[in-house]
């Protein structure tokens, strides 16, 4: 932790003294500290709309469909080992030169890339040259088709944003109803109150209406976002 | 060019008037932010519900506004991050100075931040010496043609395509780009690769925030562009520009205000992108910035939560209350002469900057309530206008029309040709209104005139004739 300077406190107290004059009080303690304080670790979800919910297939249909509402494409696959040779047909039904940019995830570096032997790869964060990156994702959520990135040494976030096109390898099983059942496998994998240096909320392709209202994609971020979702769940009715 | 001060309203909406360009632009607002809210807001049931949720969480932090800032300020610093506290505009340009000049900064790279806006940091950086590239598009435009945005989430919505196309052909000769283009498709590429190599000589990327998650002590952005997440991965520093009433208890607390931001603000479900940021890089990460510096504005918020503004501090700066506003929408943004616009920019440039250099504002307004009925955080935008306007009322400085408690609308309803353009437009949005609503509670003419009384909503009928067939009937 940083030591800050005593004019910074100052300015601080200042400030939290004239919110506590106009909220005619003073300093929170005890039982009402307290209660606060047993609120933000309860972290308490409000109301989940219905579109959040369902049986797990409903789920993954409907974050299927808002995905593409969203204007991403997607391609299911039985086995995440099909993951280099849709990678590749992605490429080649583009026109694009047979190169990807990997995230350093273990995962991913494990599948059978020996199946497309004329895929250049390669591995780490993004330069300004990449088209074309390949990367994990944490979950995601269904209500509006929004993919979880993470950042960390296996998923740095230039991928994400970078490469005019992004290819997402994502799990059947990491897809979530709603925002608060991604935050839950987010506390989950860094522990409660800990966070990756960034987690990003994907939710189709860039895009801007800056000009006349219209909306165009690929403003700053890719031009297209293709999702390689792998069926990993035996398909249940519950 | 339009008075960059909030005196001018009048002399300001006087020339958007009888300005082609400004009409046609404007005119997106019905074909466009309106009709999509619509359908985004239709296509979720549980929205009314939020808002009454989101409306609760954000009044649950500001009476709690002290313990949340602390808990925020807290794991802020225990994930690295350094938090600055500043009371006035010019501690938040100081502090955004130091930050920069300690890396010897020559170029930042800026994501779209009302706040950056509020406390005129460009202007600031320029005289430091340090070059500011906005990269949001809208914000890059406004940023080329020298002008402030006229929309908080659409900053050139002023602009035809046209003009941008003139902008990019004079300022994009050094880069090669001699073609004038037509299309936005076009422009957006443009723009796409003119400022992609910015981000990769900037010094320090800075960002605004939507939210401040005190559970965390994260930042968040919500874009669609992308542009603010490269702007704060790819500079060495990442600095956000924010204010202390962004503060949100916890991410669950953020998602119900997330569900009301992008469906209120352009009619999406959500945005391409929203960007939860929490201290600098950690140890093996092989990107993003080395240093994390979050800037807390006060700059007369604290002085708002003691009094009748307080529910203003709810805002979540979507914007939907100036696309439904007519007034706005028959003026544009620059009328204003401030940099929030619309009702709630009416409603929070006095809060910020005193009565008496805004007092035209609040009675920019035609008290229709379509403001207050589309505001996800329930807002009494009117009432809170009102409220303003009596207290200009009182003020010494308010010249005796405005006393008399009439103002804008009488101003504009006494030059009949100008009065005729600023009403068809109104009576469009008018009569949208009035289809839902069957009544209008308030008309645009001196307060109280309708109060107690409600008034037959204008069939697609100019104010003009309804006020002319109200006075013969009152008459
Ligand atoms: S006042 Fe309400 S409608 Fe207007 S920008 Fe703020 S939250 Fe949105």
């Amino acid at each position: 932790m940083i030591l800050e300077d005593d004019a910074n406190a100052q300015r601080r107290d200042a400030i939290l003294g004239a919110i506590r004059q106009s909220l005619g009080r003073g300093p929170l303690s005890g039982t009402a500290a307290r209660e606060l304080d047993e609120r933000l670790a309860r972290h308490p979800a409000s109301l989940l709309p219905e579109r959040a919910k369902g049986s797990r297939q409903e789920v993954l249909q409907r974050f299927v469909a808002m995905a593409e509402k969203a204007a991403c494409s997607l391609i299911r696959l039985a086995d995440e080992r099909a993951v280099p040779k849709a990678a590749a047909d992605y490429l080649r039904a583009n026109n694009l030169p047979l190169a990807l940019t990997l995230a350093p995830e273990r995962a991913l570096h494990d599948l059978p890339w020996q199946d497309e032997p004329l895929l250049q790869r390669r591995t780490g964060a993004a330069g300004e040259q990449d088209l074309a990156a390949l990367t994990p994702a944490l979950c995601a959520v269904a209500e509006t088709g929004t993919l979880v990135l993470t950042s960390g040494p296996g998923h740095p976030s230039t991928l994400n944003f970078l490469p005019d096109h992004h290819l997402v390898v994502l799990k059947a099983s990491d897809v979530v109803g709603g925002y608060e059942h991604a935050w839950t496998r987010l506390r989950a994998q860094y522990g409660a109150g800990q966070m990756p240096r960034t987690v990003n909320l994907v939710t189709g392709p860039s895009r801007t209406g800056d000009i006349e209202l219209t909306i165009q994609l690929g403003a700053h971020g890719p031009r297209r976002l293709h999702i390689l979702l792998v069926d990993d769940e035996a398909p249940s009715g519950d | 060019m339009n008075k960059a001060r909030p005196q001018a309203f009048k002399e300001n909406a006087h020339r958007a008037l009888g300005d082609a360009n400004l009409r046609k632009a404007l005119a997106g607002l019905a074909t466009g932010f309106i009709p999509r809210r619509r359908a985004a807001v239709e296509a979720l049931p549980e929205f009314d519900d939020l808002r009454a949720r989101g409306r609760e969480i954000k009044d649950h932090v500001l009476a709690h506004l002290d313990h949340y800032l602390g808990v925020f300020e807290r794991n802020c610093r225990a994930a690295g991050g350094q938090v600055h506290w500043c009371a006035t505009a010019e501690e938040a340009r100081q502090a955004v100075l130091g930050i920069c000049r300690q890396v010897g900064a020559r170029k930042v790279t800026k994501g779209k931040s009302m706040v950056a806006e509020e406390i005129e940091l460009n202007r600031a950086l320029e005289a430091a010496g340090i070059e500011p590239i906005e990269t949001d598009l809208g914000e890059y435009i406004i940023q080329l043609a020298g002008e402030p945005p006229s929309h908080i989430i659409a900053p050139a919505v002023h602009k035809t395509k046209e003009q941008v196309a003139e902008l990019f052909l004079k300022h994009h000769q050094k880069y090669g780009k001699t073609v004038r283009l037509s299309e936005p498709q076009a422009l957006t590429n443009e723009a796409r690769e003119v400022l992609r190599r910015q981000y990769f000589e900037a010094d320090v990327g800075i960002t605004g925030a939507n939210f401040l998650i005190a559970e965390t002590g994260s930042t968040t952005i919500v874009t669609n562009e992308g542009n603010g997440d490269l702007t704060q991965i790819l500079g060495k520093r990442h600095v956000v520009v924010t204010s202390i009433e962004k503060v949100v208890p916890t991410l669950e607390d953020a998602t119900v205000l997330l569900r009301l931001l992008a469906r209120s603000a352009t009619g999406q479900e959500f945005s391409a992108y929203t960007t939860l940021s929490t201290g600098p890089r950690q140890p093996g990460d092989l990107d993003g910035p080395e240093e994390f510096h979050v800037v807390i504005l006060d700059n007369g918020r604290s002085a708002m939560l003691g009094g009748e503004f307080r529910e203003m501090l709810r805002c979540i700066r979507c914007g939907a209350c100036m696309n439904h506003c007519p007034v706005y929408g028959a003026v544009g943004g620059h009328s204003y002469g401030s940099v929030y616009v619309g009702p709630m920019g009416a409603v929070l440039t006095p809060g910020l900057g005193g009565i008496e250099a805004s007092r035209h504002l609040p009675n920019a307004s035609t008290f229709c309530g379509r403001c207050e009925e589309v505001c996800p955080m329930q807002i009494p935008l009117p009432k809170l206008m009102r409220a303003w306007r009596e207290r200009a009322h009182d003020s010494a400085a308010t010249p005796a029309l405005e006393r008399h408690g009439i103002g804008l609308w009488a101003w504009l309803a006494s030059r009949p040709w100008l009065y005729a353009q600023a009403a068809r437009l109104a009576a469009r949005a008018l009569a949208r209104i009035g289809r839902r609503q069957g009544r209008i509670a308030r008309l645009p003419f001196a307060g109280g005139w309708t109060e107690g009384r409600d008034f037959p909503a204008p069939e697609g009928r100019t104010f003009q004739e309804q006020w002319r067939a109200r006075q013969a009937g009152l008459g």
